[in-house]
């Protein structure tokens, strides 16, 4: 029997604002079937967004649902989950949404590791305003604010998550659909701050300014880029070149912040300091 | 039963009236001249089983009080000027969504960083008209660490009540200096809680107009689902465009507070009724005023003291009455004449409004109050 996308989806706000070709309701699914599969409960599950055509989808979701302000999503996630513990933050978002304007809230949110998944959908572009570079655009790209090619290096959200210390990292891609339930699955039953990065697709406002013809086109570059992390660790430097390595990254056990919140109140009650 | 009384700062009655309030959640991010709120709080929050957090930065720490309230746990956050610029944007997003959420700001001189030590006046305007675009603002201005306990209380019950954001701003000199406080009992002061839905949640709207201008606000993880974003929304929490809808949602929630002045305006009026010249002024200002007010009495100059502790909304009809009455207001004040412009827009020039401004770090004193009584009298 096919999966039943409408029970987790709000009666009648479809259709979205996406653009044909667009990976945001490949990720959205995907979400979808991870909600489904962890047999999280809709309304002690809260979806936060901050600005952006990623960041809408949180309105579809027939959960709780938090669409804040730009690059803010982390910080209120954080507020959420201090106050409730119990409930399941997820925090759904752009590139540049994620890790420029909300860069500060994404590695202090990794740095506490607070059991908050962030997956981030990373186009490579600030769809929404009509395709101006993003701190994950790669040098030499076009975009409307970089008309003679990006003269900016990149970020890999990746790198960056777990180096500011969250404790689960990994990476899909908009063209394996089926990975991203998976890893989502896997980074929200992890204990503490988890990223999954999605490498996504703006067929509208980054493929057409950087010589893609299609969006089948755009999709297969994902597919030909990206290395699972598996057959990676049998490659050498050269063979990586220009690759993305996917799967999960990064895993480690470590305090999770509610929890050694928790020991603080016990101290305190205790009058110990 | 004596009351319990202390010798406390004002920013340390500020927390203790926060926690007396209900408040169980507190974000900060460091900043003179308020950082002793956040101490206060992180010491006293996780004994109750409340929560405190410092923030990456000031931004974050009005989106994670935000975030907190929206699961039913009443929030505080506290700052100073540029903590307060940076504030705005959240600030914002608190109003057109109506989360409930404090903020107090003590009031440094400014702009940017300015006096972060000197005490002042000058952040009245930011807290009406900071964040963009057209919203209501209430703003409390106590002027003893008493009054500080008392209207953080207040500011409470205004934000639970209105579900909205709502500013306490002392100024540094009531936010730093030390007095006396008789702690009020439990149940002593009212203390209250929003509005949370009868309707089970199939049929709960966040913004739904059939409850008033107030709608029940549902906690997160309490069993209702519902969607809350910034953009100008409908009742049911989506965002639309519809000019209507807009149009009237922007209106009511400006008529919470519009709709209910009488309800959110106090002051105090001492020696007003028969006085020729009276000073309008809050906070510590209002303090050299009192002083001044006497001794000018002495030497039979009808002055007198219109003390504002409520600042915004503003009690215009009432300084209007007055103005029919009387040959002068004065504004004493810590900025160069906020306080002294919203004087004269409502007074439709019924007497000079003569300001007193300080924007070096000094606070206004009485002898030069009482001299400009002597000069309008």
């Amino acid at each position: 029997m096919a999966f039943d996308y409408d029970k987790y989806i709000r009666p009648g706000k479809l259709p979205h604002i996406w653009c044909p070709g667009c990976g945001h309701g490949i990720v959205m699914k995907g979400l979808i079937r991870a909600i489904d599969a962890l047999g999280l409960k809709k309304e002690q599950t809260c979806i936060v967004s901050g600005i952006g055509c990623a960041s809408r989808l949180p309105g579809y979701m027939d959960c709780c649902t938090l669409h804040t302000a730009h690059g803010r999503a982390a910080a209120f996630a954080t507020g959420i989950k201090m106050a409730r513990p119990e409930m399941t933050v997820i925090c759904v978002g752009g590139d540049g949404d994620g890790v420029a304007i909300g860069g500060n809230h994404f590695i202090h949110a990794c740095r506490r590791n607070i059991d908050i998944t962030y997956v981030m959908m990373n186009n490579h572009i600030y769809g929404m305003t009509g395709g101006q570079f993003s701190p994950a655009t790669p040098t030499g790209a076009k975009a409307s604010t970089t008309p003679y090619g990006n003269p900016d290096p990149p970020f890999d959200i990746a790198k960056l998550a777990i180096g500011s210390g969250a404790s689960f990292v990994a990476r899909g891609t908009a063209f394996h659909a089926i990975q991203i339930d998976k890893l989502i699955v896997e980074a929200v039953r992890h204990k503490g701050f988890s990223v999954v990065e999605i490498l996504d697709d703006c067929p509208t406002t980054y493929g057409r300014r950087n010589r893609f013809k299609s969006v089948v086109e755009m999709m297969n570059h994902l597919k030909e880029i990206s290395v699972p992390i598996k057959a990676a660790a049998k490659m050498s430097p050269e063979q990586l070149q220009g690759k993305v390595i996917t799967g999960v990254l990064y895993k480690e056990d470590k305090p999770e912040y509610c929890e050694q919140y928790q020991k603080v109140i016990e101290r305190a009650q205790s009058g110990a300091k | 039963m004596a009351k319990k009384v202390g010798f406390i700062q004002g920013n340390e009655a500020a927390a203790y009236g926060a926690l007396y309030a209900g408040c169980r959640f507190f974000a900060g991010y460091p900043i003179t001249p308020s950082t002793e709120v956040a101490e206060v709080m992180s010491i006293e929050l996780p004994k109750i089983g409340g929560k405190f957090i410092q923030m990456e930065d000031e931004i974050g720490a009005i989106s994670a009080v935000v975030g907190a309230s929206l699961t039913g746990a009443k929030s505080l956050t506290a700052t100073s000027g540029p903590g307060l610029s940076l504030k705005q944007e959240i600030i914002g997003y608190a109003c057109i969504t109506e989360v409930p959420c404090v903020i107090i700001n003590v009031m440094r001189g400014g702009p940017s960083t300015g006096m972060p030590t000197g005490p002042s006046q000058s952040d009245i305007m930011c807290a009406r008209w900071g964040t963009h675009g057209d919203h209501a603002a209430i703003t409390l201005v106590p002027a003893s660490v008493q009054e500080i306990f008392e209207e953080t209380v207040r500011a409470f019950n205004l934000a639970e009540k209105y579900r909205m954001p709502v500013f306490i701003m002392p100024d540094e000199i009531v936010g730093h200096m030390r007095e006396r406080i008789e702690f009020p009992e439990p149940g002593e002061l009212p203390v209250i809680d929003r509005t949370i839905p009868s309707v089970p949640p199939e049929q709960y709207k966040p913004y739904d107009i059939t409850f008033g201008d107030v709608p029940p606000l549902a906690a997160f993880g309490s069993g209702y689902k519902f969607h809350v974003t910034g953009l100008n929304k409908m009742q049911d929490g989506f965002p639309t465009t519809k000019a209507a809808v807009v149009q009237a949602e922007e209106e009511r929630q400006l008529r919470k507070v519009e709709a209910n002045r009488s309800d959110i305006m106090k002051w105090e009026e001492y020696l007003v009724d028969d006085a020729d010249v009276v000073i309008v002024a809050c906070g510590s200002t209002s303090r050299s005023a009192r002083f001044a007010v006497n001794e000018a009495r002495k030497e039979g100059l009808k002055a007198g003291l219109f003390r504002l502790i409520t600042f915004w909304p503003f009690p215009e009809e009432r300084l209007l009455d007055i103005s029919r009455k009387v040959k002068a207001f004065i504004t004493p004040e810590m900025s160069l004449g906020q306080c002294n412009g919203v004087v004269k827009g409502c007074i439709e020039g019924n007497a000079p409004v003569h300001g007193i401004y300080h924007v070096d770090g000094e606070p206004v004193n009485p002898g030069e109050i009482l001299a400009r009584i002597r000069e309008a009298c």
